[in-house]
């Protein structure tokens, strides 16, 4: 039984990873940059979402509404004023701009609103009767968990059907392939671009109150640590491929759970050895495409 | 391509200002209120001069160290604003020493401390400095080997691993060191009889954690206590607890021993809760701020005990003073890092009334004299924190630690 929670447990964990990975992988898949801020915008998410039911007494999905047109307006701005400029800049600039985006996040959340913990009001009821039990006394969900798996669910689906059916996706996955060819066909570049990067932040928003509501403690860092965990998922699933993300990021939270159980020294370790190994058998991922150099 | 660069350079301007406005709001909330004096001081910081009638004043520089950005600023900030208020209070008495506090960020990391400690010798210059932090262990322990090799007081209000003083006759603490906490929670159980089998959880990358966790561990099994679980995780950013809570409750932990900050201790108690796991949870100093966490559910910490120094609800005049203060000028209660900071400006200044010839002496002679009067056995303190605080010649400083229990939302002292 102690398996099955711990299954169910990283199961629920690795939902939060995948949806935050999708952000990593799409953006990365369409203008092949790593952006560095992701994390960060999950944590800008989270605190609109607070300030949203706390300050104002909005019902949670005011909030989660509220987090969501904030982050996607975030997302575009900072892709418009910050990336957008450099985009025929070497991509270690690129990488660079990133990373002082997200520190300008974090230290502005701390000028914003201070950086003490505050302690999130969980979206759905965290207490300890509410949940799913499956066999009494033994196996049971909590809905928060039910929550994160089923909105993982939903994402993926939407997603794929996004890219695979609407005119808009279709233009995604051309400049995925060929940025140049796509811009000659006439397809409009930047708008892809800046589309992509707010789904991405559309996402993270989302991920960040369901991370928030599973374990409520939020700060300006909040977002920095799942956010290396979800690219490295991104990475394990295959950058770039969307079913690799939602793979990576499930398979990383069980492998994480799991490595906690056998040791809580060495689970970090674990997940990033059994990251290695994936690596050295298959480099592009679980799930990416492998292409070959021409020379 | 005109515009493009046009937005390029907007950006830069945007993210330069807001560096700029950073720097701005730390410089505001360094700068000592009472603003009449400042220019005055500033002037004259080394020269005495006559005020009030005739008596000399001599002011001393005091350059503080802690983090007031990233990720450990609550703590920086609290022993910031703890000793500004003790500074006013010490400059509004018009006695014969004036301090004068600048307070430097060093976003939690040792190479920031060791320049801002650099650039608070420049801002003295010539004038006796006496350095106050670092807050965190890490930090202190840098710049403490910088001020032990230069010659320069040096009193932390936080620091409390033993490496901070170790082999330096120049450092003070005004916390409990970090092993004498674990000793002191392991004698508490065994006096109060609460618990019969001990879990322990801590955080094994934080010096702090672990050197409470393994004092506890060695001096509960000397006094005969049973832990019969021992749980680690690696950083205070984790947020699942649940197989460490369930290595306790399957080792039928009654008692659940918690030498971690308030943060990852916040999400132990509401997971414990979620999980139906319900032993008594004991904590540490590091506890101390849980209550104030903004939408913190009081409910979860009830019947928590934890050591603390400083109770914000103590009915003496003078906590309530600072308390008072405190709250008008920030907004939110002090913690004990804010007590701890209010205490060490006490403490130098009580010092430095003491010596004689203070107006000519440098930063070399204040600090050996300053040493000598705080290791000497006859120079006590009284503050928030303790009563006749003194300091043994380890730097280590000697008060009663108290324990104190959440009742409805508040500390009752046991």
């Amino acid at each position: 039984m102690s398996f099955l929670n711990n299954v169910i447990t990283g199961i629920s964990l690795g939902s939060i990873y995948a949806i935050i990975a999708l952000g990593y992988t799409m953006v990365y898949g369409i203008a092949k940059m790593l952006n560095f801020a992701h994390g960060d915008i999950i944590m800008v998410g989270a605190y609109m979402c607070f300030f949203a039911m706390g300050s104002f007494n909005l019902p949670p999905a005011a909030g989660v509404l509220l987090a969501v047109v904030v982050c996607t307006v975030l997302g575009i701005v900072i892709e418009r004023l910050a990336y957008k400029p450099l985009r025929s800049a070497p991509s270690l600039a690129v990488l660079i701009t990133a990373i002082g985006v997200s520190y300008l996040l974090q230290n502005g959340a701390q000028i914003l609103w201070g950086a003490a913990t505050k302690t999130f009001t969980p979206i759905v009821s965290t207490a300890p009767e509410a949940r799913l039990v499956l066999v009494p006394g033994q196996l049971s969900i909590s809905y928060v968990a039910i929550l994160s798996i089923v909105c993982c669910i939903v994402v993926m689906i939407a997603l794929t059907l996004f890219t695979g059916q609407t005119k808009m996706g279709k233009a995604m996955r051309a400049c995925s392939e060929d940025k140049g060819a796509a811009q000659l066909m006439g397809i409009d570049v930047n708008t892809t671009i800046s589309v992509t990067f707010a789904i991405g932040s559309a996402l993270a928003a989302i991920a960040g109150v369901l991370m928030c509501s599973a374990y409520p403690v939020l700060s300006p860092t909040t977002g920095s640590l799942p956010g290396i965990r979800a690219f490295t998922a991104a990475v394990f699933g295959g950058i770039g491929s969307i079913p690799g993300a939602l793979l990576g990021g499930i398979l990383l939270g069980v492998i994480e759970t799991f490595a906690k159980t056998i040791s809580t020294e060495l689970s970090d370790a674990v997940v990033f050895a059994v990251l290695i190994i994936v690596l050295l058998v298959r480099p592009a991922g679980l799930l990416g495409k492998y292409v070959p150099e021409k020379v | 391509m005109k515009k493009k660069n046009l937005a390029a350079l907007l950006m830069a301007g945007a993210m330069s200002l807001s560096l700029l406005a950073g720097c701005s709001s730390n410089g505001d909330q360094t700068s000592n209120p009472p603003a009449s004096d400042a220019g005055t001081q500033e002037s004259q910081a080394t020269e005495t001069d006559n005020q009030g009638g005739g008596t000399d004043v001599v002011t001393i520089k005091v350059g503080g160290i802690g983090p007031t950005t990233g990720d450990a600023a609550q703590y920086g900030t609290a022993t910031q604003w703890g000793a500004e208020i003790a500074v006013d209070e010490i400059n509004a008495q018009n006695g014969p020493i004036r301090l004068e506090l600048q307070y430097e960020d060093d976003t939690n990391s040792a190479d920031t401390a060791v320049s801002a400690y650099n650039s608070l010798k420049d801002w003295a210059k010539d004038a006796p400095l006496v350095i106050y932090g670092c807050t965190t262990t890490a930090p202190c322990v840098a710049v403490s080997t910088e001020t032990f090799a230069d010659r320069y007081f040096q009193l932390t209000p936080s620091a409390s691993s033993p490496e901070v003083t170790n082999g330096k006759d120049n450092v003070f603490q005004m916390c409990f060191t970090d092993p004498g906490q674990g000793t002191a929670a392991a004698e508490y159980l065994k006096s109060s009889g609460l618990g019969t089998k001990i879990g322990v959880i801590y955080n094994n990358g934080d010096p702090y954690s672990t050197g409470i966790a393994e004092a506890f561990i060695a001096h509960a099994k000397e006094l005969g206590l049973e832990v019969a679980a021992t749980s680690t995780y690696p950083e205070d950013t984790t947020t699942d607890y649940t197989v460490q809570l369930n290595a306790c409750k399957d080792a039928g932990a009654d008692l659940v021993f918690l030498p971690i900050y308030y943060t990852p201790a916040s999400l132990i108690l509401a997971q414990a809760k979620q999980m139906d796991y319900a032993p008594i949870f004991f904590g540490g100093d590091g506890m101390d701020g849980m209550l104030d966490m903004d939408g913190f559910d009081k409910s979860l910490a009830e019947g928590l005990l934890l050591m603390t120094p400083f109770n914000a609800s103590g009915t003496d005049e003078r906590t309530k003073k600072f308390v008072e203060t405190y709250q008008t000028g920030h907004g939110i209660l002090p913690n004990q890092f804010a007590a701890d900071g209010y205490d060490c400006m006490y403490a130098i200044y009580e010092a430095c009334c003491q010596i004689d010839g203070i107006a000519d002496m440098d930063h070399e002679q204040l600090c050996d004299a300053l040493s000598a009067l705080f290791t000497g056995g006859d120079f006590s303190v009284d503050g928030l924190t303790g009563s006749a605080m003194k300091w043994l010649t380890t730097g280590e400083v000697s008060k009663a630690p108290v324990v104190v229990k959440v009742e409805g939302g508040v500390y009752v002292t046991q």
